[in-house]
């Protein structure tokens, strides 16, 4: 406003506030283009989920004329011809993921801590070893694998998917927790220490609280890593009573007469756990993204 | 306990005694892990793959060469895509509006779903020939037939490309949110009482401030997309007729189905000419600057 009123608000010029107004119609266009996107292949799996019909006969309707929750009865009962070992195959897939996600925050908590914090080396040779398990794509590395589990003596048992599954979260995890451990003063562990604190002390009582919101996100990404997987839990466990439920529902997508109405109520709830994490630990992590740091 | 030690000056330098001890002991498990489950099995990886005969039946089977152009396509693609359209809608997630932050729960979502069920739920949207759900919707809302998706190499390539586009492009977009986020007030404050558009706002402090942490980002995620092979496993299936695959699927093909685990190796190997500059150039960047992931 070039001339100042005696009183009363300033008037807004016209044209200002309707540009205002089609930027606000912009985002509401767009967040319903994201709902959209986001959402319909979650739509697509209650869809299926919900119908009677699994077979060749699915309705293909836009929305569930005749919703039914018999396929998330059959599968709590464990009835249905495919779905027998429902809740075995989810013990596994719990089992392999906490350990693997307590494992990762373990192990790449401890190597960060005593490299970025202790310096026991420069930062970099850690990040660098790190990376070089990239070097080679994990889904190649899978042939070796399987003879090298084999030798281990880990065959057809969880360990060597746990095993291979940190292997490849770890790297991540070190490049996310060497950054946010720079974001810690120093001078804490030096005043500690100074009282006479030992190693494993900073680690507990400094490092890990306040490198909480990394941990967090480190773990999430580790569950989620080994939720992911699939063809590891394929390759390395051959018995029926260590499949996993990755590995049951792709049995459901190589079988053409398959119940497709099964295999999407197991692949909700499938779905489930990871969510419930996420959502539980956000909260948490949200002050670890919003925190970092962007030098350099 | 540390009354009789001698005072020493803030410590910079070495470490020391049971310090010393316990930080080696805390990099051991690492270690360990490293040299049991990726030297071993790299090392094996190469001596399987290291015979050169292998790449001349690789470079002369039409099917090879289809995946690798699919490869480059796919990682070049769903890369670039996913990176452009995450940091422009990172700004939009940026907005201090309550409605923005429940849709950034939505928007999350399917990082936080399983590959596997995702992708088999976008297989079925796409599968089922006229009754799938995206040529149901196709045909309710404008009135045309879809094609059959999956029935065409480069059709099913594209969708694989959505698909893993739909999978990651939250967790990128979390990143540069968080990289937004930090970014100072001020500068945004100064630059307002120099009258600078939003759009010199944007490429003059946002986008420089940012850049780093895009290029890092996109370093990881190409080496990631080149291992990622649910998309084309889940979604199209390599169908028809392989012309969908990419190199790590048709190494499963050649290791599984057709008995042949060498030349599976060769051909995972076969993209480390593309892999090891982007690895090296990563290794490089987080030596010299820093960067909150």
């Amino acid at each position: 406003m070039s001339m100042a009123l005696p009183f009363g608000r300033p008037r807004r010029r016209p044209h200002y506030r309707l540009r205002r107004l089609l930027v606000e119609a912009a985002s509401v266009a767009l967040g319903a283009v994201i709902v959209a996107w986001s959402l319909l292949p979650v739509y697509n799996m209650f869809l299926v989920a919900l119908d009677p019909e699994g077979h060749n006969e699915f309705s293909g309707e836009l929305w569930p004329s005749h919703p039914t929750f018999a396929n998330f009865v059959a599968l709590w009962t464990e009835e249905a011809d495919d779905v027998e070992h429902i809740w075995g195959q989810f013990g596994n897939s719990i089992y392999i993921g906490f350990l693997v996600m307590a494992l990762t925050v373990l192990i790449g908590s401890l190597a960060s801590f005593a490299i970025g914090r202790m310096r026991l080396g420069k930062d970099w040779t850690l990040s660098n070893t790190a990376l070089l398990t990239y070097v080679i794509p994990s889904s190649t590395l899978i042939i070796p694998f399987l003879r090298v589990m084999h030798i281990y003596g880990l065959s057809d048992n969880l360990w060597a998917v746990i095993a291979a599954e940190v292997t490849f979260a770890t790297p991540y995890a070190i490049l996310v927790l060497l950054q946010y451990g720079k974001l810690i003063p120093s001078e804490l562990d030096d005043a500690a220490r100074i009282d006479g604190a030992s190693v494993v002390q900073l680690y507990l009582r400094i490092y890990v609280p306040l490198a909480a919101p990394a941990l967090a996100a480190v773990g999430t990404y580790a569950l989620l890593f080994a939720w992911n997987d699939y063809f590891y839990q394929y390759m390395l466990l051959m018995s029926e009573r260590h499949t996993t439920v990755a590995v049951a529902l792709e049995q459901f997508f190589d079988d053409d007469d398959a119940p497709w109405n099964y295999m999407m109520a197991i692949a909700i709830v499938y779905s489930l756990p990871p969510i419930a994490i996420f959502y539980a630990l956000r909260r948490y992590m949200a002050r670890g993204l919003t925190a970092g740091g962007i030098k350099g | 306990m540390t009354a009789n030690r001698p005072w020493r000056p803030i410590w910079r330098g070495r470490l020391h005694g049971a310090e010393l001890t316990w930080s080696i002991a805390f990099v051991l498990p690492y270690a360990a892990v490293f040299a049991a489950f990726v030297i071993y099995p790299v090392g094996y990886g190469l001596w399987l793959g290291g015979n050169p005969s292998l790449y001349a039946e690789l470079f002369s089977d039409p099917r090879y060469v289809t995946a690798a152009v699919n490869t480059v396509l796919f990682v070049a693609l769903a890369v670039n895509v996913q990176m452009f359209l995450a940091f422009l809608l990172s700004g939009f997630f940026a907005r201090r509006r309550r409605w923005i932050k429940l849709l950034l729960i939505i928007y999350i979502l399917p990082w936080t779903l399983p590959a596997v069920p995702a992708f088999l739920s976008f297989h079925w949207m796409l599968a089922a020939g006229e009754w799938g759900l995206i040529n149901r919707l196709l045909s309710v809302l404008l009135g045309i037939d879809g094609p059959y998706w999956l029935n065409q190499g480069w059709l099913a390539l594209a969708w694989d490309i959505v698909a893993n586009i739909w999978k990651w492009m939250p967790l990128w977009t979390l990143i540069f949110l968080g990289g937004r986020m930090a970014i100072p007030q001020d500068l945004y404050d100064a630059a307002d009482v120099d009258g600078a558009s939003l759009y010199r706002r944007f490429v003059h402090i946002t986008v420089p401030l940012l850049a780093n942490l895009y290029f890092i980002s996109t370093l990881i995620s190409t080496i990631w997309t080149f291992g990622d092979y649910t998309p084309v496993l889940f979604v199209s299936g390599g169908a028809p007729a392989f012309s969908s695959d990419v190199v790590s699927t048709l190494g499963f093909h050649y290791a599984l189905d057709f008995g042949r685990p060498r030349l599976g190796v060769a051909a995972g190997l076969s993209v480390l000419p593309l892999l090891i500059p982007i690895v090296i150039l990563l290794m490089r960047r987080l030596r010299t600057t820093e960067v909150q992931l």
